[in-house]
């Protein structure tokens, strides 16, 4: 229950409380038995340090969700241990919500019902949760929408009320996994700006997987780099431009398009690894990379 | 036309437009097909083959009509509905609990649905005889073949659309503190309604072919209390064509309401698949 209590309602109040440290040390994942396993992961290392936002990017195919899915609990490492503020991690816990790839919201339910499902799921229908609710749904642009079903929603619209949905249960650690994939470029970009809003205002350990450096560039405290399977950490990138973050600064500072190189030549690095086991996705990024680098 | 009324009238589920005037066209052209060839002794001056044997439709609408003054006529009619609604409702009692559980317990799933799919393909009414046998009075083994009818379309829709659920919904309602009561009521009971619906829709048009079947094979009871099934059964050995023909028409309507009732009742139910 102080758990629960809220660092968005109480935000004013408690501006200290930041969210859990997620510490990831020697983890291991392997899939089937002995020699006919698949090593997904090996020997990943990092920490997800209080109120920041770690923004994970790798190349595609690379093991980012089973990352997530070790994160969240659903499931065990093979090897090497994840804590969670120094205590071991046992199973999915309230504590560290995800926001998954493809809209998860529950078709059944109106927009307002799927906000309140959390708070509703532990007993907790209180009006300090419908305020809350309430003040999400304003923070989201989605008041008008509450009684809508989700498919009544636009795709963009959908991803902010599972954000929402995700934020209203005050987690100590926030996992988003693409969650802004396959929108347009507008919507897209607009999502983003949502999001560094809600994140800048309620700030916790955040952990936001993408395959897009502008994103990660335009959003992260730090950048971790992941190579291909089996994954390891190739680099981390620390992140300190000045918040809030403006599209159009972040395009002319050098600083950030530092770190978009040196990110970029990293990936491209690791998308070559794989390009050469014959990865059809790789080759596209190669494709793609080379046209930026050629423009750049 | 009023565009708005006709879009009301389209989302209530009536035929609009363009698609009634075809409707309606069609099923005059249907009748009056029905009617030459019927009488085609008397206009065409020959009989065709087949067709020529039928009782005309105006004939069997003035027996509709010399029928619906008749209180056994309503006295059928009305015990074959009872047979069906106590089959469907049995069946619907039934399976989806059971669905539900062979969808939510491997366990139970592993020991149910062995016997579930031998005893599944048998067909309703190579179980007449059976049932016969097996239950004490006649109304009893008729219910009961009724039930198979809808019972097993209900339970494999049930256990099929809970089976179907997205793994992320149960992932992101653990993750959100559900307990598993919770998730059961809130995530697994309403995500299974659509397939519920369709398995009540399909269940209950089965149940209208399988008690007619029954009432004529078990002989339905006595007189004019044999329902529906009977009705045209005995029609036929009075050597009446209009009534046999009009035993299968009421049949038809019956099953259309029972099925246009559920299909209703299901859309109401689930309004986040049609509000759009």
């Amino acid at each position: 229950m102080q758990q629960m209590t809220s660092v968005l309602s109480t935000n004013a109040k408690d501006a200290a409380w930041l969210g859990s440290e997620i510490s990831v040390q020697n983890v291991c994942k392997s899939y089937g038995v002995e020699h006919f396993g698949k090593q997904v992961i090996r020997n990943c290392s990092f920490t997800l340090e209080r109120g920041k936002l770690t923004v994970m990017i790798g190349p595609s195919g690379c093991g980012k969700s089973t990352l997530i899915r070790l994160l969240a609990g659903f499931e065990r490492p093979s090897s090497g241990t994840i804590t969670v503020d120094g205590k071991p991690m046992t199973g999915p816990g309230v504590d560290r919500l995800v926001v998954f790839q493809e809209t998860a919201l529950f078709p059944w339910m109106s927009t307002y019902d799927n906000i309140m499902y959390g708070p509703r799921a532990r007993g907790q229908d209180t009006p300090e949760a419908r305020d809350l609710a309430e003040m999400l749904l304003q923070k989201v642009g989605l008041a008008a929408f509450r009684k809508k079903y989700p498919s009544q929603l636009s795709g963009g619209m959908q991803r902010r009320a599972e954000l929402a949905r995700a934020m209203i249960n005050e987690p100590n650690v926030m996992i988003l996994d693409e969650p802004f994939r396959g929108l347009d470029a507008m919507t897209k970009r607009l999502m983003q700006e949502y999001y560094a809003n809600l994140y800048s205002e309620f700030q916790r350990t955040t952990f936001f997987v993408t395959t897009d450096i502008d994103e990660a560039i335009y959003l992260a405290d730090r950048i971790l780099i992941m190579t291909n399977i089996p994954t390891e950490v190739r680099a981390s990138i620390d992140v300190n431009l000045p918040r809030p973050r403006h599209v159009e600064n972040i395009t002319e500072s050098d600083e950030a398009n530092a770190i978009k190189m040196q990110a970029l030549g990293l990936l491209h690095e690791e998308a070559m690894k794989s390009f050469v086991r014959g990865s059809k996705a790789a080759a596209d990024f190669i494709e793609a990379y080379s046209k930026r680098v050629n423009q750049g | 036309m009023n565009w708005g009324g006709a879009t009301a009238l389209k989302a209530a589920g009536f035929v609009v437009g363009e698609d009634l005037w075809r409707a309606i066209v069609a099923i005059l052209a249907f009748l009056i097909f029905w009617e030459a060839g019927s009488r085609s002794a008397s206009w065409l001056g020959f009989a065709l083959p087949w067709i020529s044997q039928i009782p005309p439709p105006i004939a069997v609408l003035q027996e509709l009509f010399t029928l619906f003054q008749d209180a056994s006529f309503w006295q059928s009619a009305f015990l074959s509905t009872l047979r069906v609604f106590e089959g469907f409702f049995a069946a619907m009692l039934i399976g989806i609990p059971l669905g539900l559980a062979m969808a939510v317990s491997r366990t139970f799933y592993g020991i149910t649905f062995p016997v579930f799919e031998v005893l599944r393909p048998i067909p309703p009414l190579a179980w007449v005889p059976a049932s016969i046998i097996f239950w004490p009075t006649q109304e009893l083994s008729i219910a009961f073949v009724t039930f198979l009818g809808a019972f097993f379309t209900i339970v494999i829709n049930v256990v099929g659309g809970a089976q179907a659920i997205d793994v992320r919904y149960f992932q992101a309602a653990r993750s959100m503190g559900s307990s598993t009561w919770d998730i059961f009521r809130r995530i697994i009971l309403p995500a299974t309604l659509p397939s519920m619906a369709v398995g009540a829709t399909v269940g209950v048009g089965i149940t209208w072919a399988v008690v007619v079947a029954a009432e004529m094979i078990s002989g339905g009871g006595s007189g004019a209390g044999g329902g529906l099934g009977f009705f045209i059964w005995n029609s036929y050995v009075g050597g009446s064509y209009t009534q046999i023909v009009a035993g299968m028409i009421s049949i038809g309507v019956a099953g259309y309401i029972s099925s246009a009732a559920l299909r209703k009742l299901g859309t109401w139910m689930t309004p986040w698949l049609t509000e759009g």
